[in-house]
């Protein structure tokens, strides 16, 4: 019995961390800049690509995976300044030019590495409960997804960045008429994010094909997860990942993988219908 | 009605701008006599897609809304051409199986438009639900590869795509080669011309009252959704259009033509051109083809590149469209020698200066 129980905890946990992993980076640059970053599954395309090349070249995995998210965050603070960084007063415009540079990366990556670089292997490891194994890794993955959750708690509410970054949030304006540097903010925070989306392709790097359009695998999962979690890390994406999770699980297990995708995206599509600002503005308005 | 050719909406007017309009028609018209057949064939490709550029044109540069879901009506009514024109037999059918499939794209943007119109999305998060949505048809669509995914004696194919289908067909005589182009360049003039009257019309001047100020327009008494779903509906059914004719031209489709880097195409298109006016989409869409398809021939990846880097460049230095902007000198150079009526360009600069807010 505890077996059957775990093992459905085993599935939701490895959805739910998909889920956080993918659309944490999105949501915090969409949460503080209103941007949708286009250019994010090339970012984990990133982490994933320099995590895989340090592993080959001896790099233990654990600090290669640590090194491709920092690279992908500096990476991120070198966009928002180059092209970002002119599009806050244009939303929409910001979509097409972090698009037009997620086709340059995918395209220029296709010409430059090819289509397929040597994998590295999904780390062995793996545990037993009642007739069931199970593979440890993937519960490593949960493990990261909550600690980034932790994370993003810890340095949004209890920081001194995180008290200035939620007042920019609320009302830059006002934010830095009282000496709040917003530009620094936004760069830091798009930094945050690009480096979150590394996190995310460094963390799945082993347990996947490695080809220039992997992004795409996790661009649905990151845009829905956003879209009904709203503009709150905590109190949306968060939320939206144990509700999508639970839907996606039950069809993962009954019809299969694109069937899940599918119910997911059928789900979203009916929630924004009754709820166009995200579970988050439920959440919010709850709370107050 | 014909009045409506001209108005406020779209630029170009008066005997200069069709004359002009007629002498290309005319080229148009004769270039079959002059052209070898493969080239013919390669012109009717262009075109094919002009229909998608011209529905995203209406739906983001006259109705404010981006849809990222051209490909997916695309793909919705290409598969759905291929699937009709198998099961109901080739010949006169296949005329059939074109306006059936773009109907079922129009019912499919009808409902996804209902649900994130009346739900209250927009801006961004239009392009990204519509995106996922397109997105979701790629993926399902590649793992059909097995032979329980069929309707009918239609396979779906996977990842290789669906073909044996018949191209369009009047009885015995197949719509091909020249036949298509000319039919092509028919369809093309109508919906242009029609587009042009659409947006000059009573709706289309709600639709771009929406654009600008959807409160405003709702406190003058109307009801925007009804007219954002109609544009969507529209702009998605020549998406529709599109898929079949281009299902019907190379008696094949792929999930590659929904999926990434497809989506992103059209966008490219409109964007340079000049989303707020259809005759820049018009030219702007078919000379970007050209360069694309002229380049394609080398390295793919390279054209997806230069695509990538136009839509960067276009955002950065003209958010106007460059066609747009290059038409705009040109009328301008024109006028300063014979001078505008003030009328036409005080609604001109009321409607850039609108569009910057």
């Amino acid at each position: 019995m505890s077996a059957e129980v775990f093992s459905v905890f085993y599935q939701f946990a490895d959805v739910f961390a998909f889920l956080i992993l993918s659309a944490a980076g999105l949501a915090i640059v969409f949460g503080m800049m209103g941007v949708i970053n286009m250019a994010h599954g090339e970012f984990i395309m990133c982490g994933a690509y320099v995590t895989v090349g340090l592993v080959n070249l001896g790099v233990p995995l654990a600090i290669a995976q640590i090194l491709a998210a920092l690279t992908a965050g500096l990476i991120g603070v070198a966009v928002e300044f180059l092209i970002v960084r002119r599009f806050y007063k244009r939303p929409l415009d910001s979509l097409l030019a972090t698009w037009g540079l997620s086709l340059i990366v995918t395209q220029s990556m296709l010409l430059i590495v090819g289509s397929a670089v040597r994998g590295i292997g999904t780390p062995e490891g793996s545990f037993a409960i009642g007739g069931y194994t199970f593979s440890t890794y993937r519960l490593v993955l949960f493990g990261c997804a909550v600690a980034v959750l932790g994370g993003l708690y810890i340095v949004f509410m209890k920081t001194r960045f995180g008290v200035i970054a939620r007042a920019t949030m609320q009302n830059a304006a006002m934010a830095k008429a009282l000496g709040a540097r917003t530009g620094r903010i936004y760069s830091i925070s798009f930094g945050i994010g690009t480096g979150l989306a590394g996190l995310c392709g460094a963390l799945y790097a082993p347990t996947m094909t490695l080809i220039p359009t992997m992004g795409a695998t996790f661009v649905v999962e990151s845009f829905v997860t956003v879209v009904i979690g709203g503009a709150n890390v905590l109190l949306g994406t968060a939320p939206a990942a144990v509700f999508l999770a639970i839907i996606r699980m039950a069809l993962n297990a009954s019809y299969g993988q694109i069937i899940g995708q599918i119910g997911m995206l059928v789900a979203v599509i009916l929630i924004i219908r009754v709820l166009p600002e995200g579970l988050s503005s439920v959440l919010v308005r709850r709370g107050r | 009605m014909f009045k409506l050719l001209e108005g406020p909406q779209t630029l170009g007017r008066g005997k200069i701008f069709w004359s002009c309009f007629l002498a290309v028609l005319a080229g148009a018209l004769t270039y079959p006599l002059f052209a070898d057949s493969y080239d013919v064939g390669n012109f009717a490709y262009f075109l094919i897609w002009i229909f998608m550029a011209l529905g995203l044109c209406l739906m983001w540069g006259y109705g404010g809304m981006l849809s990222f879901g051209q490909t997916l009506f695309f793909g919705i009514a290409g598969y759905g051409y291929g699937v009709l024109a198998i099961n109901m037999g080739g010949g006169t059918a296949t005329i059939a199986a074109l306006a059936l499939s773009v109907v079922l794209a129009m019912v499919a943007a009808g409902i996804l438009g209902y649900f994130m119109i009346w739900g209250g999305i927009n801006g961004i998060f239009f392009g990204i639900v519509t995106l996922s949505a397109t997105l979701v048809l790629a993926f399902f669509l590649g793992q059909t590869a097995g032979p329980e995914w069929h309707i009918g004696p239609a396979r779906l194919n996977g990842f290789n795509g669906m073909k044996g289908m018949d191209p369009l067909a009047v009885g015995d005589f197949y719509i091909e080669g020249s036949a298509l182009y000319y039919v092509m360049i028919a369809l093309i003039v109508i919906v242009y011309l029609a587009l042009r009257m659409l947006v000059n019309s009573g709706i289309g001047n709600v639709i771009v009252a929406t654009r600008e100020n959807p409160q405003r327009a709702e406190m003058l008494g109307y009801d925007v959704r009804k007219y954002q779903l109609l544009t969507f509906v529209i702009g998605s059914g020549l998406a529709g259009l599109s898929g079949a004719l281009y299902t019907s031209w190379g008696q094949f489709i792929t999930p590659s033509s929904i999926g990434l880097p497809a989506a992103a195409m059209p966008i490219v298109w409109v964007a340079f051109s000049g989303r707020s006016d259809l005759t820049a989409t018009l030219v702007g869409s078919f000379l970007l083809l050209f360069g694309f398809q002229t380049i394609t021939v080398y390295s793919q990846q390279a054209a997806l590149v230069l695509m990538g880097a136009l839509l960067l460049a276009t955002v950065m230095l003209a958010p106007q469209g460059f066609v747009l902007g290059i038409g705009k000198l040109a009328a301008d150079w024109w006028s300063g020698r014979r001078p505008r009526d003030d009328g036409a360009v005080m609604a001109e600069a009321g409607r850039l200066q609108s569009e910057e807010s």
